[in-house]
């Protein structure tokens, strides 16, 4: 579980974030959602400890992060996976290389035992006979997966994912978002992701934070959102026309 | 950044792969470019000496004379160092501030890697192999002289080797190595820090590796300066 107590962060003065309080709870999609500008990338660097932040504390099941010596908060990032929004593949490596790397890095397998666990995850996220490739010769899905694959392939305790599904087709999406799901229950680990999608929000949101203007305006679950009556989560849930119809079919239904 | 450099250092096993990979690209892949410069300025040298001496009374061993001094202890250091500047330097610094804006670079980070060691380390590892290029530059300097001389007929053969060998003072050799070895760690490290600490986009990728070119051939012309003052008066 990571609790975040009071978290502000400043660029030059500006405060981007302004005292986020929550919990994302083990086994579970967490999602951080909001408009473009709101905070959630600075909030989720900050989760990763890539940002230092001004006020507050970040505790990792008990470890509180900025209490920790420099080798311990890199020992502790070793149980943190990441799926970056471009995904980050190492360009000079390939696609098994790139999954490979945090086992070279991090643990003593041989390399038959790496290549074993190597395919196994790849399997998992459904590439096969993908190894060969560069991440320049893999579409932008098949990046995504990989980039879940290097992930969980360390089997760690959090996942972090920064707007996985963004630059994708909906079919796509919605895969990879079942796939983040799959792996979270499978694994138990606590899972947050960054998204401003709504098929995502209704698909995987087991908790929903949502940021605005630096702020956390709401939190709740893919079931509550749609009961809010708070404006601000209202607008940007029922902000496209297709959102609308659906709110529309519900009251519809509920009257 | 450069005692973040030395924490934590990343496992022998991949450290070793890095590094050989960086020599192969920084130091085995610039011996072509380095080997044809020095070959031809080598000549150029000898023909400019040789065409300035008019006067009948200053003998022909002056052109290999001028021409070893002018290699072993400008050219080839100095001169050939900024060319890597810009060869090497700018290879380093678009290579890692790629990295950097395409969150590569976050990703070792969250990894819990020391991403300054795993970039920047092996880089000045393999650069402390660079005297072996500039031993090659000076070699194929003086070469070069000596084909231009012999063929072009500014002097023969023998006054070319006696002038090489005249007046030779091995501490010149101690010098211009004392100067590539510190070189080697200006080309290393000022390249690395600009794309290491870029931010924005592929054209902030363009213009960091310029500014690191610029700010490269600044530091060596200044050091080489407090280096000869230092060493040679």
């Amino acid at each position: 579980m990571i609790e975040v107590k009071n978290i502000h962060k400043s660029f030059d003065g500006v405060e981007v974030l302004k005292g986020i309080s929550t919990t994302f709870e083990k086994g579970k999609t967490n999602l951080i959602i909001g408009q473009s500008g709101s905070g959630k990338t600075v909030f989720i660097k900050c989760l990763l400890g890539l940002f230092d932040y001004q006020e507050g504390c970040i505790s990792y099941d008990g470890k509180v992060f900025s209490e920790l010596s420099e080798d311990k908060k890199r020992n502790l990032r070793a149980d943190m996976g990441m799926v970056f929004q471009g995904s980050a593949l190492f360009d000079s490596m390939t696609i098994a290389e790139n999954v490979m790397f945090p086992l070279k890095m991090f643990t003593k397998q041989s390399q038959s035992e790496m290549e074993h666990r190597v395919d196994f995850v790849l399997n998992r996220v459904n590439l096969i006979n993908a190894h060969k490739k560069m991440p320049s010769e893999a579409s932008g899905g098949m990046q995504k997966r990989v980039a879940i694959a290097r992930a969980i392939v360390n089997n760690p305790k959090y996942l972090f994912c920064d707007e996985p599904n963004s630059g994708l087709d909906p079919k796509t999406a919605i895969i990879i978002d079942n796939l983040i799901q799959e792996i979270t229950d499978e694994y138990d680990i606590t899972t947050v992701i960054n998204s401003h999608d709504m098929n995502s929000v209704m698909e995987i949101g087991e908790k929903i934070v949502f940021l605005k203007d630096g702020l956390k305006e709401w939190e709740g679950s893919k079931d509550t959102i749609f009961k809010t009556d708070n404006k601000a989560v209202t607008d940007f849930v029922y902000s496209s026309d297709l959102m609308k119809k659906v709110r529309q079919m519900y009251i519809e239904e509920k009257q | 950044m450069i005692a973040e450099m030395f924490r934590k250092p990343t496992k022998w096993s991949v450290m070793k792969q890095l590094i050989l990979k960086d020599i192969d690209d920084l130091i085995i892949g610039s011996l072509g470019i380095v080997a044809f410069i020095s070959f031809f300025v080598g000549g150029v040298v000898t023909i400019q000496t040789a065409l300035n001496i008019s006067n009948p009374l200053i003998p022909k061993t002056l052109v290999g004379f001028a021409t070893r001094q002018s290699i072993i202890l400008e050219f080839a250091p100095t001169f050939m160092s900024i060319i890597m500047a810009g060869k090497v330097g700018s290879f380093i610094t678009s290579s890692i501030g790629t990295m950097r804006v395409t969150e590569q670079i976050d990703a070792l980070e969250v990894m819990g890697i020391n991403s300054l060691n795993y970039l920047v380390f092996p880089k000045f590892i393999s650069l402390m192999l660079y005297p072996f290029v500039i031993s090659i530059a000076m070699f194929l300097g003086i070469l070069g002289g000596m084909a231009a001389c012999v063929y072009g007929g500014f002097s023969s053969l023998e006054d070319y080797i006696t002038g090489i060998q005249m007046d030779f003072i091995t501490f010149h050799i101690t010098y211009a190595f004392i100067k590539t070895i510190v070189f080697a760690f200006i080309l290393a490290t000022i390249p690395s820090y600009h794309g290491y600490y870029m931010t924005g986009g592929a054209l902030e990728v363009g213009k960091a590796s310029t500014t690191s070119f610029v700010w490269t051939s600044v530091v060596i012309i200044l050091l080489n300066y407090i280096l000869t003052q230092m060493l040679l008066s």
